[in-house]
């Protein structure tokens, strides 16, 4: 039912699976390396003193990305 | 005996570098990758009669590479083809490390896997099936514990026999990517093997996966063969159109999807089975809670640097003053050993001073890096890049040059060299390009004297504002240029940060030593002979053309003249008087000599430029100086003004002089200020910055640096005319 957000927009916390990631290229390519692919659960673990980077935690490990990244990949909120 | 090529392979912190240490022990050398800095760690191990090479690469997360570190891991196993490689993967992170695992299997290169970190599992109460694992990879899987050694026989010795037994090649992994991409991979393989494409020095279907991941560096040494290298493109275009109709999606994401797949079907096979659900990263997590805290880090985050920098100044300044004693020990035997005249001058002013001077920075630089290893192994240093991450952005840099500035002189003190060298840290080549030619900019150790000297002289109750003006002004050109460089001739977008923040540990002591000592041997072998060779042509330029005979003739009567009237008859104070005369007469025979020797002709050649800014012919000569070591102004400034030798440390002397000269007004010292703050990196720097980017930047940072700092100045001086004509 809900919808599906980008990445840049989630809070503190908040966990999701992710949709889609928009971007291509080597970019898209780095970010799917590092194991966001579709049908990730991640949780948002925190975000830097001036709210960009934010940092991630999937697969037993912490990403860290910027929000002009995270603009790239879509995701659905758990509940 | 028998002989194998060994490379380590895997992530980024997965504990390999303890591994090549505990194997290789103090049998390694370090040099860099042909053509890119990254280092290049090798060393020798001998096992039961068989000679390893073993060449620890660069850790990366693909084969497909996106960092330059990657890209020396990618060529160092596709261009040396080594006869095993041992994968070292984190446990803690199995699904992850994994996935560069899948990408090595595909390279058909013997392959035996460490799972290292084991005992971080354990404690946690989770088993990890290590036989099922390697059955169903089928590839050797042993567990072993970096820190102690634990497993490292075992592993060794497993990948001697498989190295040996598969001579090595064996068959590369099949992974299917779905009917879509297997199709259209079988088709490409056809060409490749049809037309012997490459070589046939890769597998085929590791190339055309290449292809299909729009590779560009594989694609581009495809493009020598023409022909199929646009048969292939014509089957990558067709696959990529029926993707985007069919699925919405792009072939690499299919890759990437399916690898994972993959992963997880292995994973599902009940390898790892937790007795608790302890969380791995829950100790890490707390200290991040802290250390990243939005208040809290930036505090702690300056804390650590200001402290990181005390430590090595004031500790690295102990084993310092040692080396400035055993120099100027030197340097006496020196003076009294070797008749006066050029010869002596030459091996105490131009060879002992100059190599000592560069010597002299050894102990710093160890210091130096011992903590940056330190920060970095720890796991410190990924956070310094996230917290920061966003102030650097805005000047077209990365979170990590935040490290190089500060050791370059960001908060007083440091120095640039260094600074340089650790730029290697930084992933885009571009930012790092941007960061190196930006870091001369900062107050380094050198300058400080000579801002003090300069503040004492004119503006002498506000010696501590000059100071931090000076800061000040070094990070606003720093930042500034770095934002004008990033859009004009190091355009490009920024690097996407995307960035692990690896779990905290305690770093090995063996580890941090050894990361030490190659830095700091690297700066002495390379500083070292470059700065000789200046050293002595500067000394050159400063002692030749000698003064005419008949001038020094002069001198001399002069002398004698004086010599003449001392008579024991004399009070105390009068014979002290006649000294101060001669010692007079000293000085200005030097000054005479300076003005007419190489330097001194230039430094007046170039008043007809420099009068803009207020410098004269002796300031000038200075600043020539300064060129080899920033220190070198506060000495050649005494020695134009006539004072002879003047001690860097011990500067009064000079800033009343320089006071009492009615030409010398606080203008002049501001923008001499200015100009030393910004102009030309010192000679050692300016190797520095070759050794990293190229003699084209390095000359790049000479003139535009120069170029700033003169328009700064003249305008400083100019402006300030105007203002106190006005009033």
């Amino acid at each position: 039912m809900s919808e599906h957000i980008s990445l840049r927009n989630m809070k503190i916390n908040e966990k999701a699976t992710i949709v889609s990631v928009k971007a291509t290229g080597e970019l898209g390519r780095r970010i799917r390396d590092m194991g966001l692919v579709k049908n990730t659960t991640f949780q948002v673990i925190g975000r830097a003193p001036l709210k960009d980077p934010v940092a991630l935690r999937l697969k037993d490990f912490t990403l860290t990305l910027r929000n002009k990244e995270a603009d790239h990949i879509l995701v659905q909120l758990s509940a | 005996m028998d002989q194998l090529k060994v490379a380590l392979a895997g992530n980024p912190n997965c504990g390999k570098s303890t591994i090549f240490n505990a194997l290789t022990g103090l049998k390694q050398k370090v040099g860099n990758y042909p053509g890119i800095t990254v280092s290049k760690h090798e060393g020798q191990a001998t096992i039961n009669d068989t000679l390893l090479n073993i060449c620890d690469l660069p850790g990366a997360y693909s084969l497909t590479p996106y960092s330059q570190e990657e890209i020396a891991a990618r060529n160092h196993l596709i261009n040396e083809r080594p006869d095993v490689i041992i994968n070292v993967v984190d446990s803690n992170s199995l699904e992850r490390n994994l996935y560069f695992t899948l990408q090595l299997l595909e390279l058909g290169i013997p392959l035996v896997l460490g799972l290292n970190m084991i005992d971080e599992v354990r404690k946690k109460g989770i088993t990890i099936d290590s036989k099922k694992l390697s059955s169903l990879l089928r590839v050797p899987v042993l567990e072993t514990v970096g820190k102690t050694g634990e497993g490292k026989t075992e592993l060794i010795t497993e990948a001697i026999r498989n190295a040996k037994e598969g001579k090595g090649v064996t068959v590369p992994l099949y992974i299917s990517y779905g009917a879509d991409l297997d199709l259209a991979l079988q088709k490409m393989e056809d060409v490749i093997i049809k037309h012997n494409f490459m070589n046939g020095a890769l597998p085929a279907r590791w190339t055309a996966i290449k292809y299909l991941e729009g590779d560009s560096h594989v694609i581009s040494m495809g493009l020598r063969e023409r022909e199929t290298h646009k048969q292939l493109e014509i089957i990558v275009a067709e696959v990529t159109d029926h993707c985007k109709k069919t699925l919405d999606t792009t072939p690499d994401e299919v890759i990437a999807d399916y690898r994972y797949g993959y992963i997880a079907s292995i994973l599902n096979e009940g390898i790892i089975s937790r007795n608790n659900r302890a969380e791995r990263l829950e100790l890490s997590d707390r200290i991040d809670k802290v250390l990243t805290n939005r208040l809290f880090g930036p505090i702690i985050l300056l804390g650590v640097l200001y402290g990181m920098f005390v430590m090595t100044f004031t500790v690295g300044a102990i084993p310092m003053g040692w080396l400035e004693t055993f120099f100027g020990f030197l340097g006496d035997t020196a003076t009294n050993l070797i008749p006066e005249g050029l010869i002596q001058s030459l091996v105490v002013s131009g060879i002992i001073d100059g190599v000592g001077g560069v010597l002299g920075f050894v102990p710093l630089i160890l210091f130096m890096f011992f903590m940056i290893a330190f920060l970095e192994d720890s796991g410190y240093m990924a956070r310094v890049a996230y917290i920061l991450d966003r102030i650097m952005q805005a000047a077209g840099l990365h979170g990590a040059s935040v490290m190089p500035f500060v050791i370059s002189g960001g908060i007083v003190g440091g120095c640039a060299v260094p600074g340089v060298m650790s730029t290697r840290t930084l992933k885009s080549p571009k930012e790092k390009l941007a960061t190196i030619l930006t870091l001369p900019f900062l107050t380094c150790g050198a300058k400080t004297p000579v801002v003090l000297l300069l503040g004492a002289a004119s503006f002498p109750e506000y010696g501590p504002q000059v100071l931090f003006a000076s800061v000040l002004l070094g990070w606003t050109v720093a930042l500034v240029s770095a934002r004008v460089l990033r859009s004009t001739v190091i355009k490009g977008d920024s690097t996407p940060f995307v960035m692990e923040l690896p779990p905290y540990r305690l770093p090995t002591l063996k580890g941090l030593l050894i990361h030490t000592w190659e830095r700091a041997w690297n700066y002495i072998q390379k500083a070292g002979t470059v700065i000789l060779a200046i050293s002595i042509l500067l000394w050159a330029a400063m002692t030749f053309p000698q003064l005419p005979e008949a001038q020094v003739q002069e001198f001399q009567h002069q002398k004698v003249a004086l010599e003449e009237t001392l008579t024991d008859s004399l009070t105390a104070e009068e014979k002290a008087e006649i000294e101060q005369k001669m010692l007079t007469i000293d000085n200005n025979q030097a000054g005479t000599a300076l003005r007419y020797s190489l330097a001194g002709k230039l430094g007046t050649a170039l008043e007809s430029v420099s009068s803009y800014a207020g410098f004269d012919w002796r300031v000038n000569i200075a600043l020539i100086g300064g060129f080899a070591a920033k220190e070198v102004i506060v000495s050649s400034l005494g020695t134009a003004y006539s004072l002879g030798e003047v001690d860097a440390e011990a500067s009064e002397a000079l800033s009343d002089r320089l006071r009492a000269d009615p030409n010398w007004t606080f203008l002049t010292a501001a923008s001499l200020l200015v100009f030393v703050m910004l102009y030309a990196p010192c000679f050692i720097t300016v190797v520095a910055i070759a050794r990293e980017t190229s003699w084209k930047w390095a000359g790049f940072s000479i003139v535009c640096n120069t170029i700033i700092a003169y328009v700064l100045a003249v305008g400083v001086y100019q402006i300030g005319s105007l203002i106190l004509q006005i009033n």
